[in-house]
């Protein structure tokens, strides 16, 4: 077909405009790379840094969010071809041929081509099934930050916070410092995780990251917010929307706070969708009891031509994140003879060294937050899959039934087969599976993706047609 | 039905936008997604259309697909990475099953 | 040794029926599976369970297979998810008209009815959602779907239940003569039986070979789609005599378009890519034929790997140059509807030699020497 022909081919495209996928795309100008970056959002920044133009770094964000402004500055300053509010919902690889990549943009489908995919799609916050996270009025911890940082909103009846992390506390001091009420904080880290963090010590404060930790948590505690703490289980109750939530710590106190917005948060995960939909291997990581992609040392998956920089590649943080894209970048700009190999080890070695300076403090961080709701024994009742509505109890029938893997229990029950392609049922199926055979997650995997990885209007491929004809 | 879940910070000069959710008039301002939209005038967003209720959206990054309304032409439009435009006539689902998607 | 009466290579759904029927005999079975049961044709396809538009010499198959469709509860005790919602392929213009006059013709001329007529005015009535340029269609009433997935394991579940083994995943090799019998080289070790059933799919031509008579397969991935749930608009599964499409409403709401469309098939490697830019016509067609699908999302494709002969039907039947191998692979991607039957057909042969159903046309003696060449 001469649409497939006539699409443009470029060294590099670049899929997303977060921190990592911003550096690399300075990196590449600086290597004369003809690059493209394919952002879905309609502003550089990524989550972290969500709408950091417009807001010109917010102070009541924080210090963290203003770092982002000058990222965002070099980015635009650099950046010779960017395409806001473009998602790439599939690439189609072949050995020794460009990889091409499908894009809807507005509402039309497009393509183009590229020696070299750099993927930096970030994270996603870890799914935390709990009873009622369906219901109007439970959101996620991140959603809250986003509508913050992006619409300038804060919520308007005070809100409980539920989870652990360091960006559980990060939206409770924004949340505050824009005037939102808390209620509550419901602390799901175990008292006793520190005992596990303390071998790791060294590195965290090798990192230097800990000042910044430091100065948040005591920004945290400066707010006087009740914090519950050594919460083992959690439930949000309602009709037809979220009316309270209930807790039980581990030492077995329980009780009720009526509230009507609950947000749940325990860590993010990468999001690997686009890369596992490629067939990029994936391995499981059990610090961060997670999948990331098993990566090469210039960020080379599996899949010849593929790349993954940033917290896609295992979460690391937004300091981490430039370093690895711009690494990638080296790597692909010597693959495509750009750089001899003393030019490219050169350039990386002061890379590498922040980067592994910054990576020996997340093990730390990783022991003393571990997820705890989205690992906690799942009621039968509670739904798994939020698109096909399907519950733990089903997806255990499915394994008694015979379903060994994740790819079953899809074809069983649907689950995982909705609109948002398994990203928030696909860690929970794989730990349901894991819990029923007795074996380790590790070894019962994850879904199958198909693409698109994000649904695709038939419309927009009608429009594709079209021009093809 | 519950208030406004979300309430503006300070807001600047940005221009209204008028569109209607479910047949009401709501003034959105520029540069909000529906999403903005919709949950600083209600309380909920949509109602799931073949299971358990109302939805008021979950991960606000386009991840979770929670969050997908109609437009009275048909269109199917993901309210937190969609901005307002003007005119826009937007179909919660609210009103029946069988005609909600 | 491991020791069966019958050996079965492949868990879709023909090895799952075939090891059904063979046990409902009291023959001892064992299935071998590379995946899982399943895995390719026989999980991905679109679960049509039709009559219309069989080429002739399956017809008298397809109409023994609905009968036990019919009774498909009491086979395998689930429902499969069977539905007969019926079956119908439109004319859109003057050569599909043409086309439906020379199907009528072909079909009643066999004697047989269940494709019927019906003009523009009953179309609209059983399909609303179609477009008004359709001019007519031919009609299969009890016709329908089922779910592929849940079909087929629920014949391997009735099967295990009544004493077959399966081993999944276990790849099997190629079987060679031992003494009267023959043995199948496993991952688990090997099995040695009388008789062994070539229900490979895309991989049976490699069997078939490997006993010295290769055959023209070619591994083909046809290729569909899945859109977010709907509201439910249109009942039966729905053809065109002028476009290749295949569209189908499953029961929990979402669309399946299919069709035919092919990818690249790559059974070495066990997988098939979707192939975007071949598509944007199907999608042309389904927005043509159904303009409610202005409003349907994609959230989903696949590529299954499906064995295609040339003439476009099975091998079915006993070897030419292996005594005791009984052929049934390279169904050419309509083989879902003829599965229950399809293993009864082998156990007949398995346990007698012959089967009363009319099984000359998909002999492998077809494509013996330089006949297929020469007649093609």
């Amino acid at each position: 077909m001469n649409a497939r022909l006539e699409a443009p081919v470029f060294d590099l495209a670049i899929v997303g405009a977060g921190p990592a996928g911003m550096a690399a795309a300075v990196e590449a100008a600086a290597r004369g790379l003809a690059a493209v970056v394919l952002d879905e959002q309609p502003a550089p920044g990524g989550q972290i840094w969500r709408n950091i133009e417009a807001s010109g770094g917010r102070a009541s964000l924080g210090g963290s969010y203003a770092k982002g402004a000058a990222h965002a500055a070099a980015f635009r300053a650099a950046v010779a071809d960017y395409r806001p509010g473009t998602l790439v919902w599939h690439v189609e690889t072949a050995d020794h041929e460009p990889a091409r990549l499908w894009l809807m943009q507005g509402e039309r489908v497009g393509q183009l081509r590229a020696r070299r995919v750099l993927i930096a799609p970030g994270a996603t916050e870890r799914p935390v099934p709990v009873p009622g996270w369906t219901l109007p009025g439970a959101m996620t911890v991140g959603a809250l930050q986003t509508l913050l940082k992006g619409a300038e909103v804060v919520p308007s009846a005070p809100v409980v916070l539920a989870g652990n992390g360091p960006l559980l506390y990060l939206t409770a001091v924004q949340l505050a410092a824009c005037g939102a009420r808390i209620a509550a904080v419901l602390w799901t880290a175990p008292p006793g995780a520190w005992r596990g963090a303390v071998p790791h010590l060294p590195g965290f404060l090798a990192s230097g990251t800990w000042r910044a930790g430091l100065g948040l948590m005591r920004d945290f505690r400066a707010l006087g917010i009740r914090v519950v703490r050594d919460v083992a289980a959690i439930e949000i109750t309602g009709d037809g929307r979220a009316e309270a939530v209930r807790y039980r710590t581990a030492g077995g106190a329980s009780g009720e706070i009526a509230t009507g917005l609950v947000a749940l948060h325990e860590g993010v995960i990468p999001a690997t969708n686009l890369a596992r939909a490629i067939g990029c291997e994936h391995l499981w990581d059990e610090a961060q009891a997670a999948f990331r992609p098993r990566l090469g040392p210039w960020g080379q998956t599996s899949v010849e031509g593929v790349l993954i920089a940033g917290d896609g590649g295992g979460i690391a943080g937004a300091d981490a994140a430039p370093l690895a894209g711009r690494l990638a970048v080296l790597g692909a700009a010597h693959a495509l003879g750009r750089l001899t190999l003393p030019e490219r080890d050169g350039l990386a070695a002061p890379l590498r060294r922040d980067l592994d300076r910054i990576l020996r403090g997340r093990a730390f961080i990783d022991r003393l937050y571990p997820p705890r709701l989205a690992r906690a024994a799942l009621p039968d009742a509670v739904v798994v899959c939020r698109c096909e509505e399907v519950t733990a109890g089903a997806v255990r029938g499915a394994v008694a039934s015979g379903a060994q893997g994740p790819n079953q229990i899809k074809a069983f029950l649907r689950c995982g087969m909705g609109p948002c392609q398994g990203r928030f049922c696909d860690p929970t199926v794989t730990r349901l599976i894991a819990e029923a055979r007795g074996v380790p997650e590790a070894e019962v995997g994850q879904f199958r993706l198909r693409p698109p990885v994000k649904p695709v209007p038939l419309t927009a491929f009608a429009a594709a047609g079209e021009e093809v004809a | 039905m519950s208030g406004a879940r979300f309430r503006r910070l300070a807001e600047t000069g940005r221009p209204r936008v008028a569109i209607t959710v479910d047949g009401a008039p709501v003034e959105a301002m520029q540069g909000d997604t529906l999403m903005t939209a919709i949950l600083t005038a209600r309380g909920r967003l949509r109602v799931s259309e073949f299971g358990d209720g109302p939805r008021a959206g979950f991960c606000l990054m386009g991840a979770c697909q929670d969050c997908w309304v109609r437009l009275e032409d048909g269109r199917r439009l993901r309210a937190c990475t969609t901005f307002a435009e003007a005119g826009m006539a937007i179909l919660t689902g609210a009103e029946e099953g069988a005609d909600a998607f | 040794m491991n020791t069966a009466d019958v050996i079965v290579i492949g868990g879709g759904i023909h090895g799952c029926s075939t090891a059904l029927h063979c046990r409902l005999r009291g023959l001892s079975v064992v299935v071998v599976e590379k995946d899982h049961v399943a895995r390719h044709a026989s999980g991905v396809n679109a679960g049509g369970v039709r009559r219309l538009n069989r080429h002739p010499a399956e017809i008298p198959l397809a109409m023994a297979s609905a009968a036990l469709w019919q009774r498909i509860e009491d086979l395998v005790h689930d429902d499969c998810g069977y539905r007969q919602t019926g079956q119908i392929r439109v004319a859109e213009g003057e050569p599909g008209l043409a086309a439906i006059a020379a199907r009528r013709r072909l079909v009643e001329g066999l004697g047989y009815s269940h494709e019927q007529w019906i003009g523009p005015e009953e179309l609209f009535e059983l399909v609303p959602a179609i477009s008004r340029h359709c001019l007519g269609a031919l009609w299969t009433a009890d016709d329908g779907h089922a779910d592929p997935t849940r079909t087929t394991r629920a014949f391997a579940r009735q099967a295990a239940a009544l004493g077959a083994e399966f081993l999944t995943p276990c790849r099997a090799g190629m079987p060679r003569r031992a003494g009267g019998g023959w043995q199948v080289p496993t991952d688990r070790g090997t099995f040695s039986g009388a008789q062994v059933v070539n229900c490979a799919g895309a991989w049976g031509g490699a069997v078939a070979a490997a006993l010295g008579e290769p055959v023209p397969i070619e591994p083909i991935a046809p290729m569909m789609l899945v859109t977010a749930r709907m509201a439910p608009f249109v009942d039966p599964v729905v053809a065109s005599f002028d476009r290749m499409i295949s569209f189908k409403q499953s029961p929990n709401g979402s669309v399946v378009i299919g069709g035919g469309w092919r990818s690249r098939a790559e059974p070495d490697a066990n997988r098939a890519h979707v192939e975007f830019g071949e598509l944007h016509r199907l999608i042309g067609t389904t927005l043509d034929l159904f303009p409610v699908m202005r409003g349907a999302r994609i959230v989903r494709s696949w590529a299954g790997i499906e064995g295609a002969m040339p003439d476009a039907i099975p091998v079915i039947g006993p070897s030419m140059t292996a005594p005791g191998v009984i052929h049934a692979f390279g169904f050419s991607a309509h083989g879902f509807q003829l599965g229950p039957i399809g293993g009864a057909i082998v156990a007949d042969l398995v346990e007698s030699g012959a089967t009363s159903l009319p099984i000359e046309p998909f002999s492998i003696a077809r494509f013996a020497g330089q006949a297929w060449r020469e007649a093609s």
